[in-house]
């Protein structure tokens, strides 16, 4: 139960750190993961892998697999392209003729690709099983390194003549003329931000149903945006969007690492298919999860170059940045525009221009990892800020106030026609400085510095952009048929006068139901423990839009918004009726809770009317209602559209995103001279999301985001060696980061509300990997006096000690350079 | 070239196991190679013992053998032949969540739930002899239990809560 006390902001149920209403079925163990779900004749299917990055197909031989007691079918790639169209691409020109297939048909392309599968009565079964399929193979050679692979000496989808899958300038302002006036000009060779997953701990599951003679699927499955997974599977199954039904429930984490699990999805339903209607359940390993799910975006940015003015304010960036795609574009190449949601992250430059091109890789297809192509490129724009001030000789935190875009700014439209909506980042930093003891750590670290220890503190700022304009993939493809964002709930009085609402998103805990039923409770003035709130995705439930799915940091204002317009459009109707029935006006009535529930109440008479009736009225006692109030259901579905416009696709200039949270982290990291290996002493994460609709939630997910972050900066990389063998492929190699390994967060928050969003918050979540550059940043503080320039987003005691032997040998003289006018 | 041999495939008999789990005697004939895990989500159709990583790295398949955390995945379900296994499912009592269970829930210890039932299974045997745990001690007892969502912090309190709840029973 809820308490009334806990209402804050003037008696509102928003802005309370209530309990979450998800917690007593994940307490119990009885939380419904998609493994859990076990059904009539239900079959269990494996994959057959690739163990090559690169290699032609010879034969697949499945006979002795399907001679095997309990297999029920196999099915291959040449079977599912005899069947099939390849998946949509995304990108335009020669990218349109890539045959992408959920299993390799003619070649294998990353190692973990799967070649076949099998289909069996026990997941033991088809374990055996798929060990008995022959798989004869031709290497090639394979093209790992992205730069290498834009060479097209080994091309991956020879019909499209090359790796490159997309390119495109970005450039504002008067570059050129920025350098002739600089006062200082900073060049960085080469940077590299690195390959890593935010591994949910459940992998993916899919269940597939395709009666053969009815046309529909059925799936049940974790995929964190069905809505984006059934128009890929429409098009390429052929079969109508409405025909395609997913559900989801529980999910145990995503990070958008389960958007991308439409492949398995089509060959689940296919092998269903072949089964003769059986039900087809695919759980995936770990390793299989490692090898062939998805990796966020690796990126290389070359021959950077920074202007300054002689206070060091930055004035025009030029760089080129090579994104590696993995082996298939799948979600790609979105990755190539949304980094310019934050083209100038949280600073004042006009004046940049961004080469950026895209490859794909024989390495595993990337998906939109949390953080998704924003965390690169804000990477990229930290480091150049502290190379730039060690160079010139400003400290961190004062080149950064010259930089920031100032809070009597906002809103601020960036170079590219952003509209950063709130913010006050110099008050973020002075939050983040108090919390951490900027101070004391200064004097300590000049202390530590005598006795030759190599301290450093470094401070990172990000942005969260949230709620995309999907308008923005016109920019990489005219013909892209999407733009806007939008999100459908529905509110409704059951037939005994239930408040129940279901959303179209599909959390993975962040609350969801919680505080759609703090937004619904303001609404009718009713205690959050009387709404029902269904989330989870189902297409038959009728909420949900082209755009849903829970994703890229906006339930807080796309999901939430629905909500309230759905809550709102409900009230009305409740109004309408209250008023009929209570003889009254509708300005008489007060929403409330009465001794007989929740009800509406006219002040005049005293009279009230609870939930329960109004919801008799119109759902079985409909005979005694008026001819004007034959439209109303108590059922009010509503769909909330983002008020954007298409960009301009030619300058690709146009606001891309309606929310910009922000983080400021400040991290204070000791490198040991005997193992070089980087330890954290201190660290601080403040956070602006705008109103937070539920502070609690919120500070779990910066808690979260950050592990995150701190994880990837030190101990998680996807490696892989030469020739495309993946090195990291369970977790013990992989390492997530564990409760040994995370420092004390200190959290702070500051409120600048959105004035873009009816609540004032701003969507959250996937806190601009802000511990990957503010480690880097800290690295940078803690070893420059060695000469050593932190010029890759990945750094453990290993890369470390190579960096300082390579600066000893005199290879890293002409990383950085800088020229002073 | 080929790349894998045919494996031997010659039939195994099953095994006969009886498995106390949360009080209820299971006693099944089972695979050899079947996992405990697997005998509890599969045969005992008790899932909220999860699998994160198959190779005992995340402790989301955490039970309870003989009062001692085990991780399920790493464990043929023959070795617990004759044992008592407490799963998430056998930590309330008579409808009401136990003082762990309500600690994660009060600290914002859980998200997506996922890791939760191992994360509990691990408290319990580290309350049952150290009520009062320090967060050095904490850390240390959950090392196996990985949890991708809440950044751990939220965690810690929700144990030294759970110490707290449990003296004051």
């Amino acid at each position: 139960m809820v308490e009334e006390k806990e209402k804050k902001n003037g008696g509102r149920w928003v802005g309370a750190s209530l309990p979450r209403k998800e917690e007593d079925r994940l307490l119990r163990g009885r939380g419904k993961f998609a493994d859990d779900i076990k059904l009539r004749e239900m079959t269990y299917l494996r994959f057959v892998r690739s163990s090559y990055a690169h290699a032609r197909i010879i034969s697949v031989d499945t006979s002795a697999a399907e001679a095997l007691p309990g297999v029920v079918c196999t099915i291959t790639g040449k079977e599912i392209a005899a069947q099939t169209h390849p998946f949509i691409e995304i990108a335009p020109d020669h990218i349109q003729k890539v045959r992408d297939y959920p299993m390799a048909v003619e070649k294998v392309r990353y190692q973990g690709e799967p070649v076949a599968a099998v289909v069996a009565e026990s997941a033991s079964l088809a374990d055996d099983a798929a060990e008995l399929v022959q798989v004869e193979y031709e290497p090639l050679e394979p093209a790992i390194n992205a730069e290498e692979a834009l060479l097209d000496k080994s091309i991956l989808h020879e019909e499209a003549g090359t790796n490159r899958v997309w390119s495109g300038t970005w450039e504002f302002g008067d570059v050129e003329k920025a350098f002739r006036d600089a006062a200082y000009v900073v060049t960085i060779d080469h940077m590299h931000f690195h390959r890593f997953s935010s591994t949910p701990l459940e992998n993916n599951v899919v269940i597939g149903q395709w009666e053969p003679k009815e046309d529909r699927i059925h799936y049940w499955c974790n995929n964190s945006f069905p809505s984006f997974a059934i128009q890929f599977l429409a098009a390429h199954l052929a079969v109508h969007f409405d025909r395609i039904r997913v559900q989801t429930a529980d999910i145990g984490g995503s990070f958008g690492i389960k958007i991308t699990s439409y492949p398995q999805m089509s060959v689940c339903a296919l092998a269903s298919k072949k089964a003769g209607g059986r039900p087809v359940k695919w759980v995936e390993t770990r390793s299989e999860h490692m090898v062939s799910s998805a990796h966020g975006n690796e990126r290389t940015f070359r021959d950077t170059r920074v202007a300054l003015d002689k206070n060091g304010v930055i004035t025009a960036i030029a760089s080129r940045h090579i994104d590696d795609c993995g082996a298939y574009p799948r979600y790609e190449p979105l990755g190539c525009v949304i980094y310019s949601q934050v083209f100038c992250g949280t600073y004042r430059f006009k004046n940049a221009r961004i080469e950026f091109t895209q490859t794909v890789t024989n390495k595993c297809p990337v998906g939109p990892n949390r953080g998704y192509s924003r965390m690169q490129h804000l990477w990229f724009l930290e480091r150049v800020v502290d190379i730039c001030a060690y160079e010139i000789g400003i400290p961190a935190d004062e080149m950064r106030l010259r930089n920031y875009i100032r809070p009597e700014e906002f809103p601020y439209t960036t170079p590219n026609g952003c509209v950063y909506d709130s913010g006050n980042y110099p008050k973020m930093l002075e939050v983040a400085k108090k919390l951490i003891g900027w101070d004391d750590w200064k004097k300590k670290q000049a202390e530590a510095r005598q006795q030759g220890r190599w301290i450093g503190i470094g401070i990172g700022t990000t942005l969260d952009s949230g709620t995309n304009n999907f308008g923005q993939s016109q920019i990489i493809n005219p013909y892209a048929p999407f733009s806007g964002n939008s999100q459908g709930a529905n509110c409704k009085l059951d037939v005994y006068g239930e408040v129940v609402v279901a959303v179209g998103s599909c959390p993975q805990g962040q609350g969801h139901e919680t505080v759609s039923a703090q937004v619904v409770a303001d609404v009718l003035n009713i205690s959050p423990d009387l709404i029902t709130v269904r989330t989870g995705f189902d297409t038959e439930r009728n909420v949900h839009t082209g755009f849903s799915g829970t994703y890229a940091s906006q339930f807080a204002v796309s999901g939430l918004s629905a909500v309230h317009g759905a809550a709102q459009k409900l009230k009305a109707e409740m109004k309408r009726l209250a008023a009929f029935v209570l003889q009254t006006t509708q300005d008489d009535l007060e929403f409330g809770v009465g001794e007989q529930g929740p009800e509406i109440k006219a002040r005049s008479t005293g009279k009230s009317i609870n939930y329960w009736s109004l919801a008799n009225i119109v759902n079985v006692n409909s005979a005694v209602l008026s001819e004007e109030l034959q439209d109303v259901t108590l059922n009010c579905r509503y769909i909330w559209r983002a008020p954007f416009k298409v960009p301009d696709r030619e300058k690709k200039y146009g606001n891309l995103t309606l929310t910009y949270s922000s983080q400021l982290h400040i991290a204070v990291v000791e490198v040991d001279r005997d193992t070089f290996i980087p330890r954290i002493l201190d660290y601080v994460a403040v956070d602006d999301c705008g109103v937070a609709i539920n502070p609690a939630i919120v500070e779990g997910q910066v808690y979260g985001a950050t592990a995150h972050g701190i994880g990837a900066a030190l101990m998680e990389t996807c490696a892989y060696d030469a020739v495309g063998n993946m090195l990291t492929s369970t977790f013990s190699d992989y390492t997530p980061i564990t409760a040994m390994n995370i420092p004390k967060i200190k959290y702070g928050y500051i409120s600048t509300p959105s004035p873009h969003t009816y609540s004032g918050a701003k969507g959250m979540g996937e806190g601009g990997a802000a511990p990957i550059h503010t480690i880097s940043a800290a690295l940078q503080d803690a070893l420059f006096a060695e000469g050593v320039f932190i010029n890759d987003s990945f750094n453990n005691g290993d890369s470390i000690f190579r960096s300082l032997q390579q600066r000893e040998g005199g290879q890293l003289s002409n990383l950085v350079r800088m020229e002073k006018r | 070239m080929h790349e894998t041999s045919v494996p031997e495939t010659a039939a195994v008999e099953n095994i006969a196991v009886t498995i106390r789990v949360n009080g209820k005697l299971y006693a099944r004939q089972v695979e050899p190679r079947l996992l405990l895990v697997e005998f509890l989500r599969e045969t005992c159709d008790l899932t909220g013992t999860h699998v994160g990583c198959d190779t005992t790295y995340c402790g989301a398949c955490t039970v309870l053998m003989n009062g001692q955390a085990i991780k399920s995945c790493t464990m043929f379900a023959v070795q617990a032949d004759g044992a008592e296994i407490t799963t998430v499912e056998g930590l309330e009592k008579d409808g009401k969540l136990d003082p762990i269970q309500k600690a994660f829930g009060d600290s914002y210890g859980l998200q997506c739930g996922y890791c939760t039932p191992g994360l509990m299974l691990s408290t319990h045997q580290l309350l049952a002899h150290n009520p009062e745990p320090s967060e050095k001690e904490i850390r240390k007892a959950i090392a196996g239990n990985t949890c991708r969502c809440t950044g751990y912090m939220n965690i810690f309190k929700a144990i030294q809560l759970a110490g707290q709840n449990m003296k004051g029973i």
